[in-house]
C-alpha cells in the first residue's frame, strides 16, 4: 500500500522545458513568484497569466497535473479569499449582519486568489519537469557562491540525493515492518487518531534502528569508494549552459522588465 | 609481485560499557600472515564470527591493525598519506546491496568512485561503459536500483568498484543475501573479471561452491588461518572441515564416505563429473 506513492511529481516527457538546465528553472520560478508580488493592476496578472501559459504549452505537461497541486491549497486559499474580502477596510458595498464587503476587499481577494494560484502553477511547473535529482544538483550549482561563507553545500546536496534514494528503500521497509506486526494481531486501522497514532511507535522503532544500521553502512561504502567530501571532485554530469538556456534566461530577464513596465504605465 | 600481505596482523575489538570502560577485549584477528600474488583468485572461508571479515576490512582500510602490518601494492595500511591510494588499488564490495548503491540511476552509482577520484567527466563516461559492460549490466544503465534484483545490485556494485581501476578486488560475503539465481550471477561477474581483466579477486564467502573456482583457499577460525591450500587440497581434508563447522559440498561429502566404505575414490572431489569419472560411469 505504501508503495503506491511516487516520489516527487515528474512527469515524464520531451520538452524544451525539460531539458532546459535546473539552475535556468530555479531562477525563473523565483522571478516569476516575485514577480507575482511585485505587479500591481490587471495588466499585471494577465501578463503573468501569459507567461504561465506560455511555460506550460512548452512543456507538454497536461493542465490537469497542475490541478493537482491545487487541491492541497484549496483550503489555504478559500481562507485567504474570506479574511480579505470580509476584513479590508473601505467603500461598502454589501453588508448583513456584522459583516461587511468591501470594494477594496473584493479587489484584494481577487488579487491574492490569482496570485496564489500562479504561485503553486508556477513551481508545479519546475518540479513536474525536473527531476529530484536534476533539482539537487541545481540547487548545489546555484549555491556554490555559499561556500564562502562555509556553507557545506554540497554536502547539503548529498544528504539530499541519499535521502532521495533512501525514500524507496525505507517506505519498503514500513512495509515489511507492519506485515510482520500486523500477522502478529497489531491493529494499524481501527481507533481514533489518537490511538492510530501510538499504534505506531513499535513500528517507528524497528524502522529507526535500521534507518541507522543503514546509513552507518553506506556511510562505511562510500568511504570505500574513496568519497572525501566535495573537494577534488569531479562530475559525471557536470551542468553546462546551452543556447536554449541562454534563451530562456533572456526571455525571463524580458518579463520582469515588462512586469515592471506594466506597473509604471498602468 | 603479492599485492596484498600481512605481517603478523592482529585486530582487537574492544568492548565498553556505558561509561566507556573497557569490559572486554575480543581478538577478531589473531596473528595471520598471509600473501596474495597479483591475478590470484582467492576465497575466504570460515563460520560466522572466524573473523574473516575483519580481516576483508584491513585490505581497504576501513579498519587499521592493532599490531602488525598491512600492505596492498606495497603501500602500508595504517600511513594516512596513501589512505586513498590503498582505497583505489582495492575496493570492496559488501554484504548487502541496497546500502552500497549511492547513485539513483545506475550508470550515476557507478560513476560515484571515479567522481571521487577526481577523473576527467569524458574519462568517466568511458570507464562507466566498459565496468557495466564488464559485469553485463550495461543495457541497465539508465534505470532506478531500486527495481534491481539482488545479484544485479551487486553487479553494479562491482561494476562501481572496477570503474575506479583497482588492482585487486574484495567481496564481503556479497551473495549471503541473494537468491541462488543472484549467487551465480555475482560469482560468474567475480571469475570473468579475475580472467579477463585479470584483477586479483578476494572472496570472503561461507558458502562451499563458490570456493570451487578459486586457485587458492584460507580457512579461518577463531581469527587464525587454521587452513590453506587449492580447494582440492582443502576439500580432502573432510574431518577437518568438519570440525571447524563448515559445510562440505554434497558431492565430495558423497564420496568422502563411498572411500570410507571402501570404494577406490581419490580425495577432493569436487564435481558430479569428477565423482562419475573416478566411478568409472
Amino acid at each position: 500500500m505504501l508503495r503506491d506513492i511516487t516520489l516527487g511529481q515528474y512527469y515524464q516527457t520531451d520538452s524544451v522545458i525539460h531539458r532546459l538546465d535546473p539552475r535556468v528553472k530555479l531562477v525563473t520560478t523565483i522571478v516569476f513568484i516575485v514577480s507575482l508580488f511585485v505587479v500591481e493592476g490587471a495588466a499585471g496578472y494577465v501578463l503573468a497569466g501569459l507567461f504561465l501559459l506560455l511555460v506550460i504549452r512548452l512543456s507538454k505537461v497536461p493542465v490537469r497535473f497542475m490541478m493537482r497541486g491545487m487541491k492541497s491549497i484549496a483550503f489555504l486559499l478559500v481562507i485567504a479569499v474570506i479574511f480579505n474580502l470580509f476584513l479590508t477596510q473601505g467603500e461598502v458595498v454589501v453588508s448583513f449582519w456584522k459583516l461587511t464587503i468591501t470594494k477594496e476587499g473584493i479587489y484584494y481577494a481577487g488579487c491574492m486568489a490569482v496570485r496564489l494560484v500562479f504561485l503553486i502553477m508556477g513551481s508545479s511547473v519546475m518540479t513536474l519537469t525536473t527531476t529530484p535529482n536534476n533539482l539537487t544538483d541545481g540547487l548545489e550549482k546555484l549555491l556554490g557562491p555559499l561556500k564562502v561563507i562555509r556553507v557545506p553545500v554540497h554536502e547539503i546536496a548529498m544528504m539530499m540525493s541519499i535521502a532521495l534514494r533512501f525514500i524507496p528503500i525505507l517506505l519498503e521497509e514500513t512495509d515489511k515492518i507492519m506485515k510482520a506486526q500486523i500477522a502478529r494481531g497489531a491493529d494499524f486501522e481501527s481507533g481514533n487518531l489518537i490511538k492510530r497514532v501510538k499504534s505506531m511507535v513499535p513500528l517507528l522503532v524497528p524502522l529507526f534502528i535500521s534507518a541507522f544500521r543503514r546509513a552507518n553502512d553506506l556511510a562505511t561504502a562510500m568511504e570505500a569508494r574513496c568519497y572525501r567530501g566535495g573537494d577534488h571532485r569531479t562530475k559525471m554530469k557536470p551542468l553546462v549552459y546551452h543556447r536554449r538556456d541562454l534563451m530562456a534566461y533572456g526571455t525571463v530577464c524580458a518579463y520582469l522588465a515588462l512586469c515592471i513596465v506594466a506597473g509604471r504605465i498602468i | 609481485m603479492s599485492i596484498v600481505e600481512t605481517k603478523d596482523l592482529v585486530f582487537e575489538y574492544i568492548r565498553r560499557d556505558e561509561e566507556g570502560n573497557v569490559e572486554g577485549i575480543t581478538r577478531a584477528v589473531d596473528n595471520v600472515s598471509l600473501s596474495i600474488r597479483q591475478g590470484d583468485f582467492i576465497a575466504v572461508l570460515g563460520h560466522n564470527g572466524s573473523g574473516k571479515s575483519t580481516l576483508a576490512k584491513h585490505i581497504n582500510a576501513i579498519l587499521y591493525p592493532t599490531e602488525g602490518t598491512v600492505w596492498v601494492n606495497g603501500m602500508d595500511t595504517s600511513d594516512d598519506e596513501k589512505l586513498w591510494d590503498v582505497r583505489q588499488s582495492a575496493g570492496m564490495v559488501f554484504q548487502n546491496p541496497d546500502n552500497q548503491i549511492i547513485g539513483q540511476v545506475v550508470e550515476e552509482d557507478v560513476g560515484f568512485g571515479p567522481e571521487n577520484l577526481g577523473v576527467p567527466t569524458k574519462e568517466i563516461w568511458e570507464r562507466v561503459e566498459e565496468s557495466l559492460r564488464a559485469v553485463g549490466m550495461y543495457e541497465f544503465r539508465k534505470h532506478s536500483p531500486n527495481k534491481l534484483s539482488g545479484g544485479q545490485k551487486q553487479r553494479v556494485s562491482i561494476a562501481g568498484v572496477i570503474a575506479m581501476h583497482p588492482k585487486c578486488i574484495v567481496l564481503d560475503e556479497p551473495t549471503a543475501m541473494l537468491d541462488p539465481k543472484g549467487r551465480k550471477e555475482v560469482i560468474r561477474a567475480a571469475r570473468a573479471l579475475n580472467d579477463v581483466e585479470e584483477i586479483t579477486v578476494i572472496l570472503i564467502t561461507h558458502y562451499m561452491e563458490e570456493i570451487i573456482y578459486a586457485n587458492r583457499v584460507f580457512v579461518m577460525d577463531k581469527g587464525r588461518v587454521a587452513m590453506e591450500g587449492t580447494p582440492r587440497e582443502i576439500f580432502s581434508q573432510v574431518e577437518r572441515l568438519k570440525e571447524l563447522r563448515l559445510d562440505v559440498p554434497q558431492v565430495t561429502l558423497l564420496a568422502h564416505e563411498l572411500k570410507k566404505s571402501g570404494l577406490q575414490i581419490p580425495d577432493g572431489i569436487l564435481t558430479t563429473q569428477e565423482l562419475l569419472q573416478a566411478l568409472g560411469l
